[in-house]
């Protein structure tokens, strides 16, 4: 318990995903899924970051030639971090157009109406 | 004849000259709107949805979800939830303290900040692992962007092989008319105070992201902001003159083409143990670094055409019109 207090920030982390998990499962509208999925991807980015800080020390930008490591946070997880974002937004970007089309398609964003329309659909074909 | 009354509440003003006007004329005058396959589809769907709801089968299934399926799929889902987080913090309370260094996890960084200037010539150390040590992750990343352009093409772009129609064009053209004939003075006067600010920003985070935080994605992402803050301050027609769908395409190209050979002519010398003539530079001056810069550069305009391609293709079906 006295652990999960000093890392409260990454206890944090753990509810925002358990929080956008808890979206993707109980919300049938897609965009409020989609809305989840991008908390989920923020508790990530938080956790890493955070996994990454040393008290009392700077960013990773050498100055006045100092190079050891004790001067220095941990530079790796910004570098995953980069990588996270940038896929975040290209699935964000390729779910929304799917969203778009099948809004297109059924006139509606409820996932149940959704399924059913498709099934009588494709009986009907 | 008038078909859709827009119900302006401004006086009527001189409609500015120009060949857009003309179709835009054609395509009010015409009388088959109504019976265009937007509002055919939309028809049939209700339809639809009105029989699916009405037939018995269906009536059935949903007393059954909502008495049965619902409750079971509700408890499950509460209890997942829960498990989850609790799960998660029951790890959290084992893993080693918030800001106090750990050892073990600093075995890798030693190296790079150790002799990451010497090798890499940066003096921004995420900058060197980012597009000198893990250039070829980066590499990914990029592709990665450009493919999700190309999927949003795919799923939206608006022309007449694709789902949209002409029809489907009128709306489009219609709310463009109207944001172009009564845009907001607020919005412009601001973006044209902010944009050249922005712009100069953006150029700046780009070129200075091996001697200062930034780099080619958040530049980038700072540049494509400013291009859509143009569009949508002062309509499409301002950036069609700067980005086409022919010069994205061209941006991508060149961008990713360049990455591809630069990082392969260093791959093959690392590799064969040939001597890399690419000069490093001064650490601290803005050419140095060796290859960091022009691959922040590449990189930075893949992201800039890629944000502004989104919101394009999210707005109005195309980037830089349909020519």
């Amino acid at each position: 318990m006295e652990n999960l207090i000093a890392n409260s920030t990454e206890a944090v982390a753990v509810i925002l995903f358990g929080i956008g998990f808890t979206m993707l499962l109980f919300h049938r509208n897609l965009f409020r899924k989609l809305i989840g999925l991008n908390v989920m991807d923020t508790g990530v980015f938080l956790f890493l970051a955070s996994m990454g800080y040393i008290e009392g020390r700077k960013a990773p930008i050498i100055v006045n030639g100092v190079q050891s490591t004790e001067a220095y946070i941990n530079p790796l997880p910004a570098s995953l971090v980069l990588t996270g974002i940038v896929v975040s937004v290209s699935v964000t970007a390729i779910m929304l157009s799917l969203t778009v089309r099948l809004y297109m398609r059924y006139h509606t964003l409820n996932l149940d109406e959704i399924y059913r329309m498709a099934d009588h659909l494709e009986d009907d074909r | 004849m008038k078909i859709f009354d827009l119900n302006f509440d401004v006086e009527e003003e001189p409609i500015p000259d120009g060949e857009d006007h003309d179709l835009l004329e054609n395509i009010m005058d015409g009388e088959e709107v109504h019976d265009s396959p937007r509002e055919k589809v939309k028809t049939e769907n209700e339809y639809y949805r009105n029989y699916v709801r009405s037939t018995q089968w269906v009536q059935k299934l949903i007393r059954t979800e909502n008495k049965g399926f619902n409750v079971f799929y509700f408890s499950v889902a509460v209890v997942s939830c829960v498990l989850l987080i609790g799960m998660l913090l029951f790890t959290i309370s084992y893993l080693p303290r918030y800001g106090v260094e750990n050892p073990e996890s600093t075995l890798v960084v030693k190296r790079y900040v150790e002799n990451g200037l010497q090798e890499t010539g940066a003096v921004n150390i995420i900058s060197g692992i980012i597009l000198d040590y893990r250039a070829f992750d980066t590499l990914g990343e990029s592709h990665v962007l450009f493919t999700a352009l190309m999927c949003v093409t795919v799923l939206l772009l608006r022309d007449s092989k694709n789902m949209r129609t002409q029809y489907e064009d009128f709306y489009t053209i219609r709310d463009e008319k109207y944001h172009e004939l009564y845009r907001e003075s607020i919005m412009k006067f601001v973006a044209a105070v902010l944009l050249p600010c922005l712009l100069l920003y953006g150029a700046y985070v780009l070129l200075n992201g091996q001697i200062s935080p930034g780099g080619g994605f958040s530049g980038g992402a700072v540049l494509g902001s400013g291009l859509i803050i143009c569009a949508a301050a002062f309509g499409f027609r301002s950036t069609d003159r700067v980005i086409t769908r022919k010069t994205a395409n061209l941006i991508a190209f060149f961008s990713l083409g360049f990455y591809s050979f630069a990082k392969g002519y260093v791959f093959f010398t690392g590799a064969n143990g040939l001597e890399n003539h690419i000069p490093k530079g001064t650490p601290g001056a803005i050419l140095s670094g060796g290859l960091i810069l022009p691959l922040d550069i590449a990189v930075g305009l893949v992201v800039a055409t890629t944000m502004f391609g989104f919101y394009s293709l999210f707005r109005r079906g195309s980037i830089g019109g349909n020519k």
